[in-house]
């Protein structure tokens, strides 16, 4: 659709009244202008990219091999940032609780809004209502649902323990437990952003031919065998896409941690951001946040490149 | 009107298909009103109760006093009218922003073929694949200060504006929909006589205002519901966001009082999206499909 700068639509416009070609070195100059112009137009949006996105993930680069405090000029150490970061006892634990985090939330904040897109999409009453009240919670700012979690896991007056005690059921610890502080967070970052999946899932549902059920049908494909050779090979795309961008978005939680359980309890929630925003904020360690921040944008860069290759090559075959 | 979907319509029209489709639609409302309404019900009604009863264990499900002073003390002690403020003075900025140059280079992009255009939006597309958040603390550090001019965005809501432009989704939302706009109208107005500022203003918006609405849900959603980047930019408590202060103020605050500012901090995005809920769905189903 971008054509270069070459191909000007002369010949289109010539069908209408065009005022006189100018001459060859006017239309050099012209030409110039219309650079000039269309500049002009970029170069605000273009100086914040420049400045927000491209100058930050260089910067990253080069101070995770610096010693860097703000206001004195900064020293080259070399790999030290590395070595210091890795042999931090808490290193281990942030990428062990990210990585778990990561894999439960796609264990449960996967599963769930595609079975739910499913049934959603059968329903043939009260579909906006629906669709309202799956949403409600993703406009519910993320701070508010963490603040209002943390409520519902008070071990003592929570809603949680209340409703198993209603119940006769033993009581938790959730997120004040070692053991169950995590999966207390993945419930929680399910629960606030389970909406837009189910939206984009019904969406792609919805675009399934209703031609494809009828021929499994009359194949005498049941309930099951229907979801599994229609639905699922019609939305594998949109399913792999919410993967990915799934793992990218909770290998980054930080909101959820740091208000529930500010890491704890023993750094059992102490995430890689979690990490990150320690190193640069308490120990004033930009180098070592840094040195954080290459490793989590490799990794998540090679995940990407990778996944996004195989899942490719694969719809080739 | 309703396509063929898994269940066949024939089978919904069977006695048992009717029952057993009734069925699963009254335990979808259950779960629906206990999953999502409920702790929004709780939450409402807890800021509600009093401190005494709000400790009671078993819970009232109902408040036996409704008392409305939590929010007015939420409202008071809190400072929420400063906090929210602050939070429409950086969402507002942020749209305005965003519209402004965010439109320009859109239309810059697709219209005005300017020379390395293609490097440029690769250069935009990149930032999608690379993880924002990781990359947070260097771009503090851009922002504390700004190369060549060595000044400080710290506390100026600016450091929520300008980076709120350097947004490629919203950018290539505009771009793609700009392409799709007919090329011979715009060469009418410049036949016509209409520089491509006046053919932006008075040709390509009026005609891109469903996506300039999306693009601008996105924008004020973003700047409302962000945490991390605020927490990091605005040490001044007075000029906090809401987001921000709520988290600040959780320590040493009365329980009922919090419920009740949580609430408050809520209701701007939750009526936005009960006005507009019908393009707001539209908009997601859309984008990622055509995306």
């Amino acid at each position: 659709m971008t054509k270069t700068a070459e191909r000007r639509p002369v010949p289109k416009a010539a069908v209408h009244p065009v005022p006189a070609p100018p001459p060859v070195g006017g239309r050099r100059r012209r030409r110039l202008a219309d650079q000039a112009r269309a500049y002009a137009f970029l170069l605000g949006g273009l100086l914040c990219f420049a400045l927000f996105s491209w100058y930050p993930a260089i910067r990253a680069v080069v101070i995770a091999f610096q010693k860097y405090t703000p206001g004195s000029s900064p020293e080259w150490v070399g790999t030290a940032n590395f070595t210091r970061v890795l042999h931090d006892p808490e290193f281990s634990a942030a990428w062990r609780n990210t990585l778990t985090f990561t894999a439960l939330a796609l264990l449960i904040g996967f599963a769930i809004p595609f079975l739910l897109a499913l049934v959603l999409n059968e329903l043939r009453h009260a579909k906006a209502f629906f669709r309202v009240v799956v949403y409600l919670p993703v406009m519910i700012p993320p701070v508010v649902s963490a603040l209002l979690w943390k409520w519902f896991y008070d071990p003592g007056t929570g809603l949680a323990n209340e409703t198993l005690r209603f119940w006769h059921l033993p009581t938790s610890n959730w997120s004040n437990g070692t053991d169950t502080a995590l999966v207390s967070l993945v419930i929680v970052v399910t629960w606030a952003n389970l909406g837009g999946t189910v939206l984009i899932y019904l969406a792609a549902l919805q675009s399934i031919p209703g031609e494809l059920y009828e021929a499994a049908e009359l194949d005498g494909a049941n309930l099951l065998q229907r979801v599994r050779h229609v639905t699922v090979p019609q939305t594998r795309f949109v399913i792999l896409m919410l993967m990915l961008l799934q793992v990218i978005a909770t290998m980054q939680v930080f909101t959820e941690p740091f208000v529930i359980t500010g890491g704890g309890p023993e750094n059992a929630t102490v995430t890689v951001l979690y990490l990150i925003y320690k190193y640069a904020f308490l120990y004033n360690d930009f180098g070592g946040a840094c040195a954080l921040s290459v490793m989590l944008l490799v990794l998540l860069g090679a995940f990407s490149a990778g996944y996004l290759r195989l899942t490719r090559s694969e719809g080739d075959a | 009107m309703s396509t063929r979907t898994l269940v066949s319509p024939a089978t919904l029209a069977r006695p048992r298909g009717r029952a057993v489709y009734w069925t699963v639609f009254t335990a979808v409302v259950v779960l629906f009103a206990l999953a999502f309404l409920f702790p929004v019900y709780w939450m409402v009604t807890g800021a509600m109760k009093s401190p005494d009863e709000i400790a009671r264990t078993p819970p009232t499900l109902v408040p036996r006093h409704w008392h409305l002073g939590a929010y007015t003390d939420a409202w008071d002690l809190m400072q929420l009218p400063q906090h929210l403020w602050n939070t429409v003075v950086q969402a507002a900025g942020a749209w305005a922003c965003q519209l402004v140059f965010c439109t320009a280079a859109a239309y810059a992009l697709s219209k005005l073929r300017p020379a390395f255009g293609r490097v440029v939006l690769g250069g935009i597309l990149a930032t999608l694949m690379v993880p924002a958040q990781a990359l947070v603390v260097p771009k503090y550090l851009t922002v504390a200060d700004l190369p060549l001019i060595h000044t400080s965005l710290l506390d100026d809501p600016l450091a929520i504006w300008l980076p709120a432009v350097a947004n490629a989704f919203n950018l290539y939302l505009l771009k793609r929909f700009f392409d799709q706009l007919p090329r011979d109208v715009l060469e009418a107005a410049e036949i016509d006589g209409a520089g491509r500022l006046r053919t932006l203003w008075s040709v390509v918006l009026p005609m891109s205002r469903p996506v300039l609405g999306v693009v601008s849900i996105f924008a004020l959603v973003a700047v409302w519901q962000d945490f991390l980047w605020p927490l990091m930019v605005f040490p001044d408590t007075g000029k906090q966001p809401i987001s921000v202060a709520l988290v600040q103020l959780s320590q040493n605050i009365q329980l009922t009082v919090l419920i009740a500012a949580m609430v408050i901090a809520s209701i701007p995005m939750v009526a936005l999206f009960l006005v507009f809920q019908r393009h707001i769905i539209a908009g997601i189903s859309a984008g990622s499909t055509k995306g």
